[in-house]
């Protein structure tokens, strides 16, 4: 019983992560109309950001948050400005190949990361990277718990960005229907280069978050990329609710997977709940809440 | 008010609309007839600026319409409400609302307004913080109204808001456009409806395959033997 409350909890502080995740690809989906399969790509950039300030400059993963979320909020900005957007302004050209265009960007991301740092495995290890509160017989990791903490916050306000502001409905009404956001005078360019950026940045979140509690190397992004697929798809596509949903079903499943079946299947267990909401469920989450 | 000359237009090799020549006076209601395909929702398009001429030139208010983004033109005063409504529908009443004054003066007084389009559409004021998807066909068209007049336009363009609609609120449209009208806002409406639209309108122009083969006050147009057997059925 024990065990079973101990990866529960687990689930859903990791969950929270990957909620943050997926909330990044699903917003990109619904505006740019694209899967982002650079989406894991940007998180590694902004991991090794993180490892480079806490490796030269001493500065705590958790304030450099002020650093990395910016700057690869710019990055995304300016992949969406320069690479994405003169192919989503031809309609001839399909978005398969905007597709394409992002998995491109994904591997010279990698690529570029592995001429820099080589394909060691790094980490960051902080003093209180390995400590624990403890509550009865259930202990809660201290990295995670922050993580989790931060991301909630980070959700919220994100929340409250796209339900209260001008700019937050702007973005929901491009998502819905392009060119009646045009008619009411939303530039549709800014608004598709200011979501991809913003979807960056909610991934480099996750990735600052992660860091304390996980390990770098240049192909970690492929495997979020994946991760953040899997979220987008279990919420139901282009839903942020959904993709929490998403998040914490996939952080639950692949905790009950790892504790009760094998460590090695961590990974399996997530993309069986895949293929499975596909066949029995391929609106996704979406489709039970309506919203 | 709004002058448009020799406007040309076309989707890629298909030639849509040759020479179109009109102009909608300051306080008219001036309608464009025709039936399907005739280039009519494509005339409102080029002036909003979702699709580029090929020539020809529009003037609002004394100044070409050219080389202003789609995003920009309504901030001159020209609010397009397009064709099946194209709400958003997974947003509120209110959040619909709110998309139509997002710049400028309209933004300032986007809470006078909405209040004022509330009491002139009760209708909307019941369904506040619903989805606009959930709503009825009727009261989506007056939401789709409601949104266009939130950003207080000089010109007002409808494309059909009378498609889709029973009888009875085709009639509770066209006597909501007249109001707005006589609240002095200009209307440039786009009709099937050829026998309701040309009895309230100021001016009207027929259109048949992109070109304008007809025009003349409505009353003029409702007693012309090409109107008459083509569109009325008399």
């Amino acid at each position: 019983m024990e065990l079973l409350i101990q990866s529960l909890i687990y689930g859903i502080l990791i969950g929270g992560l990957y909620a943050i995740i997926g909330i990044g690809m699903t917003l990109i989906m619904g505006v740019l109309g694209i899967i982002n399969l650079a989406h894991g790509q940007l998180m590694m950039v902004a991991m090794y950001i993180t490892w480079i300030l806490w490796q030269y400059a001493s500065i705590d993963p958790y304030m450099s948050i002020f650093i990395t979320i910016p700057i690869v909020f710019l990055l995304g900005q300016g992949i969406s400005k320069f690479l994405l957007f003169p192919l989503i302004k031809k309609e001839s050209i399909l978005p398969e190949n905007q597709v394409l265009m992002t998995v491109g960007i994904g591997m010279v991301l990698v690529e570029f990361a592995r001429s820099l740092f080589a394909s060691d495995y790094r980490s960051v290890r902080t003093g209180y990277s390995e400590s624990s509160i403890h509550l009865g017989n259930i202990s809660l990791h201290v990295p995670l718990v922050i993580a989790f903490v931060i991301a909630v916050i980070f959700t919220f306000a994100l929340f409250v960005l796209l339900m209260k502001t001008d700019l937050g409905r702007s973005i929901r009404a491009t998502a819905q229907d392009r060119e009646a956001a045009t008619l009411m005078g939303v530039s549709a360019k800014k608004i598709t280069i200011f979501t991809y950026g913003l979807g960056s940045a909610l991934v480099a979140t996750a990735g600052v978050l992660l860091l304390p509690v996980y390990y770098l190397f240049p192909d970690v992004g492929p495997v979020f990329t994946v991760k953040a697929f899997v979220i987008t798809i279990l919420g139901g596509l282009g839903s942020p609710i959904g993709a929490i949903a998403g998040g914490l079903v996939l952080g639950i499943a692949e905790t009950f997977g790892a504790t009760y079946i094998s460590m090695g299947y961590r990974d399996a267990v997530g993309l069986v709940i895949f293929i499975l909401v596909l066949v029995f469920m391929p609106g996704g989450l979406k489709q039970l809440t309506k919203i | 008010m709004l002058v448009v000359n020799k406007l040309n237009m076309g989707y890629k090799d298909l030639h849509v609309l040759w020479d179109v020549t009109f102009n909608v006076d300051e306080g008219q209601i001036v309608v464009l007839v025709g039936s399907n395909g005739a280039g009519k929702s494509s005339i409102l398009k080029t002036i909003s600026g979702l699709q580029k001429p090929l020539s020809g030139v529009i003037d609002f208010a004394g100044e070409p319409l050219s080389n202003v983004l789609p995003e920009e033109i309504i901030k001159r005063g020209i609010v397009h409400i397009p064709e099946g409504r194209r709400l958003f529908n997974e947003m509120t009443v209110e959040e619909n609302l709110l998309m139509g004054s997002l710049h400028g003066e309209a933004k300032k007084r986007r809470k006078n307004t909405i209040e004022e389009v509330c009491d002139f559409f009760p209708r909307l004021k019941e369904r506040y913080k619903q989805n606009a998807g959930t709503l009825s066909g009727g009261e989506q068209q007056m939401l789709a109204v409601a949104r266009g007049l939130m950003s207080l336009p000089k010109l007002l363009m409808l494309d059909e808001p009378s498609l889709g609609l029973a009888p009875f609120l085709v009639q509770e449209i066209f006597d909501i456009i007249k109001k707005i009208n006589e609240q002095g806002i200009t209307i440039l409406l786009v009709e099937q409806n050829v026998q309701t639209s040309l009895t309230f309108c100021n001016r009207a122009y027929v259109l048949e395959n992109g070109r304008i083969v007809l025009s003349g006050t409505g009353k003029e147009l409702l007693h012309n033997n090409h109107v008459k057997s083509a569109y009325l059925g008399l």
